[in-house]
């Protein structure tokens, strides 16, 4: 699979919703505690491969979330601090990242789709390019 | 898999019908034990959805991982429950806070950090948690039994109360840990069911040299090891010794959850549901079908995987402990994540003996603990000696290291793994010997031949 076969993909919403924005893979799994600075929005961990990206606005494709389960707050603080990504397509769905969003919508805060989409198709995804993602789930080019 | 809900997103809107709910359950939904329960149960049901649970599970206790400060939204939750008359109805211990409650001079936080810090441990104790304020709430009284549903925040006590005790939990984050002690329910799927606590993968451990396996020092590394290797997938090793100590599992488990998201780990002879490997590859099949083959599909059966360890591939998770392997002098030290345990402390009065140490040096304990080793005499000598005994929270979630960088020593994988993106400190992993001896002039003493096979 390569770029150029990518048109688009349907994932299942774990927070169904639209976003748009500049995908940006990450190429290792990530713990958001510890690895995520929600005031800047930018991956912090040195040993990252993706370190120092701002994550802010992207459509933030990850292979899986690993590490601390304080990862939820951090999600709930970058949708306070309006530095989330504009949606995060997870490899595999857990438990964590999404609870802090749908805590995040319990205190008020605006909601950003949370898609889990299969790792193959994690893969076909070009980074860099300008996505949509729509409620049901699929994600295209756009 | 199932699908998503049909339309909108998992926030107040009712469960799907796939989610089985009993009639107390949808009770606690409708508020009729108050608006906190009902905020708590949508959390909860919401997350059943997320994991396509099809009903819930009654648990017997609950650690809360959101007491820790992480920003304001924490607060906010927290007393968005307490202002809707939330209590815990299950026995519930707390994790870590950010500040010492006991010594609140050692966290060099600001006025507003410190005072939502306080604000938030204090409105999970006001809806009747324990203050226990430990990430090792196993070490201070709390041990389920085996087969026990539990719901257990904070990725090292997940890892210690389903290996170790054989309890049952999933990787609970903070809010879902809160709001599964406000209901006394769990999402039933993933690790509470016995079939998916199979191990899918053996490690063996039999090459790896005795004299290495009997050392503490062994343990972070293999636990960062299995991390790397196996992200999260199920594990029984085999090969170590029948003596391995809860501490080592303490500190494997801890650092296996820290490098991948390993929330359940078996070994042979050692853990409860795993007295052999075979036993381990069984879990949760009938006892006749029992056998050396693991079932993918009903069609295609086939051997799970052996990986034997290696010696590089110990030395690739012992060099990811280190940022700064090459340094010739340590700022400080750091032990005690998890939480030193009383034979820990022990441990590091012996390597102490009355010497004094020249670099700031910080043990994270409980305040459990503490109380323990106060009254034993130990405390006082390892103050004389220059120990700073940290309790309720910890180095690597608060900041309480001198300064904004240096080179941190530690025996924690844990430390090791959080101290660089959370302290600005490089770190060198060793021994609890090391430390000391790296401790008392501040120049890096480390006896690597251990790793040498």
């Amino acid at each position: 699979m390569n770029d150029a076969t990518f048109i688009e993909l349907t994932g299942r919403p774990l927070i169904a919703g639209e976003a748009r924005g500049p995908l940006l893979r990450l190429t290792h799994p990530i713990s958001f505690w510890g690895g995520v600075d929600p005031v800047r929005g930018q991956i912090v961990d040195p040993r990252h491969p993706e370190f120092e990206s701002i994550i802010t606005g992207t459509v933030l494709a990850i292979p899986a979330a690993v590490g601390s389960s304080s990862s939820s707050a951090i999600m709930l603080e970058l949708l306070r601090e309006e530095t989330a990504p504009a949606a995060i397509l997870m490899g595999k769905a857990d438990a964590i990242l999404a609870l802090g969003g749908v805590v995040g919508q319990e205190l008020g805060y605006a909601p950003i789709p949370i898609i889990e989409v299969a790792p193959s198709d994690l893969e076909r995804l070009p980074d860099g390019a300008s996505v949509t993602v729509l409620k049901d789930g699929r994600v295209t080019l756009s | 898999m199932r699908s998503s809900w049909p339309g909108g997103g998992p926030g107040g809107s009712l469960p799907a019908m796939s989610l089985h709910l009993t009639q107390p359950e949808r009770d606690l939904l409708a508020g009729r034990s108050g608006e906190a329960a009902a905020l708590a149960m949508r959390v909860v049901t919401s997350a059943a959805e997320l994991l396509g649970a099809e009903s819930l599970v009654e648990i017997s206790s609950a650690h809360i991982d959101g007491c820790l400060h992480h920003g304001d939204g924490g607060v906010e939750f927290a007393e968005a429950l307490l202002k809707g008359d939330g209590q815990v109805v299950v026995p519930t211990t707390l994790n870590v806070g950010a500040l010492d409650l006991l010594h609140p001079n050692v966290v060099r936080a600001d006025g507003h950090k410190t005072d939502m810090a306080r604000r938030q441990m204090q409105a999970y104790v006001a809806m009747g948690a324990e203050p226990t304020f430990t990430c090792a709430p196993y070490q201070v009284g709390h041990e389920p039994g085996v087969g026990e549903q539990v719901a257990w925040g904070e990725s090292n006590a997940i890892a210690f109360v389903n290996s170790v005790l054989g309890a049952r939990t999933e990787r609970y984050g903070d809010f879902l840990d809160a709001c599964c002690a406000l209901t006394g329910r769990a999402p039933l799927f993933g690790l509470h069911l016995e079939e998916n606590r199979t191990a899918k993968v053996i490690v063996d451990a039999t090459n790896v040299p005795e004299a290495l396996k009997s050392r503490d020092v062994f343990y972070p590394v293999l636990g960062t090891w299995l991390g790397l290797e196996l992200g999260q997938e199920i594990p029984v090793i085999k090969g170590l010794p029948r003596t391995t100590t809860r501490d080592q599992l303490k500190a494997l488990g801890a650092a296996a959850a820290s490098s991948g998201a390993v929330a359940l780990f078996h070994v042979a002879g050692v853990t409860p549901e795993a007295p052999t490997v075979q036993a381990a590859l069984s879990l949760g099949r009938e006892e006749d079908s029992a056998g050396p083959v693991e079932w993918v599909s009903q069609a295609i059966p086939h051997l799970p995987r052996t990986i034997h360890l290696e010696s590089g591939g110990l030395q690739h998770a012992l060099s990811r402990l280190s940022t700064a392997a090459d340094t010739e002098r340590i700022d400080a030290v750091a032990l005690g994540s998890p939480h030193f345990s009383a034979s820990e402390f022990r441990a590091l009065h012996h390597c102490v003996r009355g010497r004094q140490l020249g670099v700031p040096f910080y043990v994270c304990t409980a305040r459990d603990t503490l109380a323990e080793v106060e009254s034993a005499g130990i405390a006082d000598e390892l103050r004389a000696a220059g120990v700073e005994i940290v309790a309720d929270t910890c180095v690597v979630v608060t900041p309480i290291l001198p300064a904004r960088d240096g080179v941190l020593m530690t025996n924690s994988g844990k430390f090791a793994h959080y101290g660089p993106s959370n302290t600005g400190y490089d770190v060198l992993y060793g021994s609890l010997e090391d430390c000391v001896e790296s401790a008392i002039t501040g120049d890096v003493m480390r006896s690597d031949e251990v790793w040498a096979w």
